[in-house]
């Protein structure tokens, strides 16, 4: 009797606990919409943008004592996202972080760890009237919202090491890169004239996250196309393929490696070319001489018609937020003219704003190497907003790796397995 | 007589029953030593909150359309039922995990009981050098892998120490990301990285080996490999158990190894181990009750072996 009873009571115990472990409790007060006061925010830990990040939050504070703002760079941890999104669930996370992946939204959203623009009265009009309205769709969530503020992108691009092309006797000054044809030759006469081990060296590895730098861009320039449109997979197309068997030539005669490299293998001299963005012109410009061109393209389109991948990051506000007010008009303060124009200054990573080329025409006359990427920055391509994004992207890059990179299957093959399973996440919601 | 006897004898048996209940009672609940509980309560509890605690919230988020969420935040996780563990079962690259990993025991587990035992026997014997090549056997296994696996790929990369020296015999791809070399790649490093902790203890119950089964031995004329056949190898069958046991269990929780060294389960999911597709599972695409399923299938499997193993190896 003694025995069942004590059984009992640990069972309730144990089913108290559980509950409470797994329960939904806590989180912030009803009026943190409307609250004002102190906040923190993330900045990410690029040196440049910390600089910018510390200087911004040091302006708001002094125009706004009561309501301070306090910033630290994000934990360290495999990926920002997976960070972030241990914070959200422990209900820890900051009010802002200024470094938001857009193809972690959709997670965040559905853990309910982001707060919707709307809850604002000038929400969705700032965000549009900022980046204008076509950009600024591509960072609505499928039920409509604005989740993100579409921050800064990083539109990628072909960097050249003028140096190693002059080499190989080509040309560094308007190098053959194009077409694809052009790109194969160029990339050819690299290799064999042996001024780098690899005429370009993407990561050919399995992370999610690989494919933007590979197919993406080159997709994006060929299509415009997302991967996922309309709730159907893009990939599994003639265009798709034509990319995958573009690269899987690249692999086939070893001018990209399929051995990730570790390291900066473009700063290393152990690749000619690499797909970046801006960003990459303060790391490059004392130990490289390079050279950028637009991602190439079957048929070689003008530069002035190329798209790209936009490795773009927003801002978001999260649902842990005591003092959602602040946090948005920090927001605010911190993507107006000015900051904007700070942030170009310190970082060379393209704010989100319409006619940029025209509202800092004095910086891009002083710094003409970040011209072509501000008028590429109207040509982008960004990563789907859709449910179990991480997901579909996984899929894809299995079939890139198993096709593409490693030839173990024909590719039109697993392009048409991955998009069916696609299709399943994207139906799945 | 008899009778009378018997009848004391029973009377002397109902004393001793009566009298016998008490201390049994007290045994049942406390055992015989209670003071025992006392010392093994701080385990005791640390091993609820830390193992027993998670396995059970595992368990009970197995059978839901789980995901982690924001406190206060209200989200819909529905029961689904046995659901996410169909879908586990079905799923392609599960399956070929599991076959990743039994491909990993297969090298790792014989190569660890082999080699390990062995090294042992020998360091077990007076020898020259023997502290060092104790040390040398050991550091592996307390050097993070984080800096083994860096010299690892220097020397299995492409353009790596071992393919200069194989020239045209060096596989294509390379070691580590060819489909058919990345896998057992990965047994022998892990087998190589442990082996300094089997043979510790293997070097431990050897101790427990009576010299008099070696002098016997040696009398019916054994030579040193009758000896470590006959004799060594019965005698730390104890030891071999666990090796095999615990090799077997580091096995099925194979993630840094792949992780680090494969960069997350390549070459085209070669690599690819049940826990790392449950972190990528639970942790990158947040499917916490599609990656518990995975947990618990991987648990049970585990026991599984484990228990055979068990019955097979302490069998007389």
């Amino acid at each position: 009797m003694r025995r069942r009873l004590i059984s009992v009571v640990a069972a309730a115990a144990g089913s108290v606990l559980l509950g409470g472990c797994i329960s939904d409790g806590g989180g912030p007060p009803e009026s943190a919409n409307t609250s004002r006061g102190a906040i923190e925010v993330w900045l990410s830990t690029n040196p440049e943008e910390v600089a910018w990040g510390e200087e911004v939050v040091a302006s708001w504070n002094s125009k706004h004592p009561s309501e301070k703002v306090t910033a630290q760079q994000i934990p360290a941890g495999k990926t920002s996202e997976e960070v972030i999104y241990a914070s959200i669930v422990a209900g820890n996370a900051p009010c802002v972080v200024m470094n938001t992946a857009p193809s972690a939204v959709p997670q965040f959203q559905k853990a309910g760890g982001l707060v919707p623009l709307d809850n604002f009265p000038d929400g969705n009009s700032y965000v549009e009237g900022r980046t204008g309205t076509a950009v600024a769709d591509q960072y609505k969530s499928p039920d409509g919202r604005f989740y993100q503020i579409p921050w800064k992108v990083n539109p990628v691009m072909i960097f050249y090491n003028k140096k190693l092309f002059a080499q190989a006797g080509l040309d560094p000054v308007n190098p053959p890169l194009k077409t694809w044809a052009e790109f194969l030759q160029t990339s050819r006469t690299l290799v064999q004239k042996k001024v780098a081990h690899a005429a370009i060296w993407p990561a050919p590895s399995s992370e999610f996250f690989q494919s933007w730098f590979d197919f993406y861009p080159l997709f994006g320039a060929r299509t415009q196309q997302q991967l996922v449109e309309d709730g159907k997979a893009t990939f599994d197309t003639p265009d798709g393929v034509a990319v995958g068997q573009f690269w899987r030539t690249m692999y086939a005669e070893k001018l990209a490696p399929q051995e990730k490299y570790n390291g900066d293998s473009f700063k290393d001299g152990e690749a000619a070319m690499a797909i970046v963005g801006p960003w990459a012109i303060s790391v490059y410009k004392d130990a490289i001489e390079w050279g950028a061109v637009p991602i190439p393209t079957e048929d070689g389109k003008p530069a002035n018609q190329v798209y790209t991948f936009s490795d773009e990051k927003s801002l978001a506000i999260y649902f842990a937020c005591e003092h959602r007010l602040t946090a948005w008009d920090f927001v605010k303060f911190a993507t107006a003219q000015d900051s904007d124009g700070r942030l170009l200054e310190l970082t060379g990573q393209m704010p989100m704003r319409e006619n940029l080329p025209g509202v800092y025409a004095g910086y891009f006359a002083k710094n003409p190497a970040y011209t072509q990427f501000a008028d590429q920055a109207g040509r982008i391509v960004e990563v789907p907003n859709v449910p179990n994004s991480t997901e579909i992207w996984q899929t894809f890059r299995n079939a890139w790796t198993a096709a593409v990179v490693f030839d173990n299957e024909p590719i039109d093959k697993e392009f048409a397995d991955a998009a069916a399973r696609a299709n399943e996440l994207l139906a799945k919601g | 007589m008899a009778t009378v006897r018997s009848a004391e004898t029973e009377r002397t048996t109902e004393r001793d029953r009566e009298s016998a209940v008490q201390p049994v009672e007290k045994e049942r609940w406390l055992g015989a030593q209670p003071i025992g509980l006392l010392f093994i309560t701080p385990y005791v509890l640390f091993l609820a909150a830390i193992f027993v605690y998670p396995l059970i919230v595992q368990f009970f988020i197995s059978f839901k359309d789980y995901f982690f969420a924001a406190p206060g935040a209200t989200v819909d996780r529905p029961w689904v039922g046995f659901q996410n563990y169909v879908d586990v079962i079905q799923d392609p690259t599960f399956q070929r995990s599991l076959f990743n990993v039994f491909e990993f025991m297969i090298i790792n587990v014989p190569a660890t009981v082999f080699l390990s035992l062995v090294l042992a026997y020998a360091l077990n014997s007076k020898m020259r050098g023997l502290s060092f090549f104790r040390g040398a056997y050991y550091a592996p296994y307390v050097t993070a892998s984080v800096a083994i696996v860096t010299v690892w790929l220097f020397m299995f990369g492409e353009t790596g120490l071992v393919n200069t020296v194989l020239g045209s015999l060096a596989p294509d791809p390379s070691w580590l990301i060819n489909r058919y070399w990345a896998m057992p790649m990965i047994a022998v490093f892990v087998t190589w990285k442990q082996l300094g902790f089997f043979i510790l203890l293997y070097l431990a119950a050897l101790q427990n080996v009576p010299k008099e089964r070696y002098e016997a031995a040696d009398v019916d004329g054994a030579s040193t490999v009758q000896k470590f056949w006959s004799v060594t190898v019965p005698g730390v069958r104890p030891a071999t158990t666990l090796v095999i046991i615990l090799a077997t269990i580091t096995g099925m929780n194979l993630f840094t190894e792949p992780y680090l060294l494969t960069n997350g389960g390549g070459p085209n999911g070669a690599s690819v181990t049940p826990v790392f597709y449950m972190y990528q599972k639970g942790v990158e695409q947040g499917q916490a009750g599609y990656a518990a399923a995975i947990g618990m299938i991987l648990l049970v499997i585990t026991l599984g072996i484990a228990l055979v193993q068990r019955r097979v190896l302490e069998r007389d």
